[in-house]
């Protein structure tokens, strides 16, 4: 079977490069699956568990939105931040839901709405990987 | 004339001296190793980013997009000034605020608001003492600049700018070209300049989603922060450097100082011997007689 070459990129590092076997990812409009043989593709992601298949069996990855480009056989996932679910330090992230939470919950006028409710859906999808691969 | 003891005080303290130049040149270079692994850890990023900017470039000329939008007349300008926190790097931080300030008199000269937002203490020392407005001062993370630095600089002047605060945005740094040579730079932040998109042929007809107009409304901002990121990067890396030949320097002049202060001192010393071997045939020289 074709094999899928997976790319994910962030400023700081590349964080993952893989021959996989199907890409799933959180699109902007929903969730896109990729198999060998795709069509070139450019999408805008939103923040969310982006999973692949490998060897049969799936892994997940935490992506901060961005942008993912499919062509030839490729798939490129540019996110300012993506964490692979092993590496995810989930105490902070609780602890980052709480903050978020509380910011959201206290509705104060000074505090920027949009940016607390960004962290809150980050701070959750990290969460919800717990216990996965 | 100076002592013999004052003259190997003072070459005491030269040594001392030294040693601590020796020390900064090799942290300088340490430094500098680990601000060209960023990079290095950068790049891959960079590259693909404006390959697919390349990419929608050529189809994003019909839509027109807030980012882009040339203000006719108006002319209030911010500018993000990255440089060091610390001194002790030669001329590097004095060239860079030197080249921003220039360009910001002459804004002010022509009756415009000029903003900083400075990275870096140095920079925003100088821009404080001129008096001018500074509404975002980051110091103290020069040592490992990371994204979200830049993310927060990008997010305060696309908000500055959409909100008509801001009419054009110009970014100041210092460029890293060798270990040898660093120079100041500028580069326009906003409005994006159509043709700053590397032009590259799209061979490939991609799907777009969602459409091209919404995706370069992700895309854009997101080129903002990889612009201020890479100044950063490059100002990091070139204050290390800077630093390192400064040091070098240093610790060279200090070399040069020890060498004529121990002629000085064996001079003194021998002037030393030679008056007191006077004195004693001098003594002699009057007993027999």
């Amino acid at each position: 079977m074709a094999a899928l070459r997976l790319d994910i990129v962030t400023p700081d590092c590349v964080v993952l490069s893989k021959d996989v076997e199907y890409v799933g990812a959180p699109g902007l409009l929903g969730e896109f699956g990729v198999l060998p043989g795709h069509i070139p593709f450019i999408s805008a992601l939103s923040v969310g568990v982006l999973h692949y298949k490998r060897e049969g069996k799936s892994h997940y990855v935490f992506v901060s939105g961005g942008f993912a480009e499919v062509s030839e056989d490729t798939v490129t996932v540019l996110a300012e931040s993506a964490e692979q679910a092993h590496q995810i330090d989930f105490s902070r992230a609780e602890e980052a839901r709480k903050r978020a939470q509380a910011r959201l919950d206290a509705k104060n006028e000074d505090h920027d709405f949009k940016r607390a409710s960004f962290a809150l859906a980050r701070s959750v999808s990290r969460l919800s990987l717990r216990g996965r691969d | 004339m100076a002592s013999l003891k004052d003259v190997r005080l003072k070459i005491a303290g030269v040594t001392k001296t030294r040693q601590i130049t020796k020390a900064m040149y090799m942290v300088a270079s340490a430094k500098l190793r680990g601000a060209q692994q960023r990079i290095d850890r950068f790049r891959p990023y960079a590259d693909k980013f404006y390959d697919m900017l390349g990419n929608l470039g050529g189809k994003a000329v019909d839509a027109a997009h807030p980012l882009l939008e040339v203000r006719q007349g108006a002319g209030d300008t911010g500018i993000v000034l990255c440089t060091s926190d610390r001194g002790l790097c030669g001329g590097f931080n004095a060239n860079i605020t030197a080249a921003a300030m220039k360009f910001a008199a002459e804004k002010s000269a022509a009756g415009n608001k000029v903003a900083f937002y400075c990275l870096g203490r140095k920079g925003r020392d100088a821009a404080r003492s001129l008096g001018y407005e500074i509404p975002l001062g980051l110091i103290g993370h020069m040592n490992s600049p990371g994204y979200d630095l830049a993310s927060e600089t990008g997010v305060r002047v696309i908000d500055d700018f959409l909100s008509g605060v801001l009419d054009e945005v110009h970014l100041f740094y210092g460029e890293f070209i060798s270990l040898a040579r660093q120079k100041p730079a500028e580069i326009r932040l906003l409005p994006i300049a159509a043709d700053d998109a590397p032009d590259e042929k799209t061979t490939v007809d991609y799907i777009y989603e969602p459409a091209v107009a919404e995706l370069l409304n992700e895309l854009l901002p997101r080129y903002i922060k990889v612009q201020i990121y890479r100044a950063l990067l490059d100002t990091s890396a070139g204050e290390n450097a800077a630093r390192m030949q400064a040091m070098d320097n240093a610790t060279r002049n200090c070399d040069e100082m020890i060498r004529g202060l121990t002629l000085l001192m064996n001079k003194t010393r021998q002037a030393a011997i030679t008056n007191e071997l006077i004195d004693i045939v001098g003594g002699v020289e009057a007993l027999k007689g």
